[in-house]
């Protein structure tokens, strides 16, 4: 098994994650126990993936089920959405890249670049272990459950 | 006033038309990158860009380069709204002449301080 990734590594993401649901969501998200990526399991119907590069590896996803994935993009863009369209791909895009965002400034001592989202849409299963274990950081808000996953690895 | 919104979510344009809007805007055109903004300022008549800086085909602080480059754009104010919020990335924009600089995720309110300060400076 690999190297799981440090708290100081993964707090400043779920802050990110609760400010970024709290200034362009209009929603109070709460998260839950950090834990390790299960092997298997874990699933998603949207998924929003941004990968780093820089002085650190890795990427970070937000994964949610299809209901709550509508209800998030709804309050997000302002109107009701309800079918997973390219309103949903693109706004679960742009939750991811703005929580990627937040987050590097919080570790600017790895020089972080962060990709363009990528997405992931139709029901699948997140991936587990690979070089570095993901933590996967539960979250609960009014619109439902949704998962923070976070896979980071600094060189040296 | 026309205002180009440059980012390659249609979320976030959605969402910063919305604010625009709000505060009276209504001639505001769209583009999806860097290269679509440069080609759509070609046109004139812009008084103001909004920036998103990571964006392919080139990005936001290429674009912004390439119009203080370009004398017939270079007095176009433009305010960066990215979610690129450390201080050497702040600093780079501002040095390139970003007019301002809006971190991503932001309050509306935000947006509307910042855009006012620009087009008050440029009056």
């Amino acid at each position: 098994m690999g190297a799981s990734v440090r708290v100081e590594h993964i707090n400043p993401f779920i802050e990110a994650t609760v400010r970024t649901f709290q200034t362009m969501v209009y929603s109070d998200a709460h998260a839950g126990k950090v834990v390790l990526m299960p092997g298997a399991g874990l699933r998603a119907d949207v998924s929003g993936i941004i990968g780093l590069s820089g002085m650190a590896k890795g990427s970070v996803s937000l994964s949610f089920s299809r209901i709550t994935a509508l209800k998030v993009v709804s309050a997000f863009v302002g109107a009701r959405v309800l079918a997973l369209d390219d309103t949903v791909t693109d706004a679960i895009g742009e939750l991811a890249s703005i929580v990627a965002g937040a987050a590097k400034s919080e570790l600017s001592q790895y020089r972080i670049q962060i990709s363009l989202p990528s997405i992931i849409l139709g029901g699948h299963e997140l991936a587990g272990p690979g070089d570095v274990v993901p933590m996967v950081v539960p979250f609960q808000c009014p619109q439902g459950t949704f998962n923070l996953v976070v896979r980071f690895k600094s060189e040296g | 006033m026309k205002i180009l919104l440059v980012d390659d979510s249609n979320t976030m344009r959605r969402i910063e038309k919305n604010t625009l809007e709000k505060m009276g805007y209504t001639e505001v055109h769209e583009a999806t990158d860097g290269a679509d903004a440069i080609r759509k300022l070609g046109a004139g008549g812009f008084e103001l860009v909004l920036m998103d800086w990571n964006m392919p085909n080139m990005t936001g602080i290429e674009a912004l380069k390439a119009i203080k480059a370009d004398p017939a754009l270079k007095a176009v104010p433009v305010i960066m709204v990215t979610s690129e919020s450390e201080k050497t990335r702040i600093l780079e924009a501002i040095q390139a002449g970003a007019a301002n600089y809006v971190v991503k995720p932001f309050q509306p309110e935000t947006l509307q301080e910042k855009i006012s300060a620009v087009t008050q400076k440029a009056k």
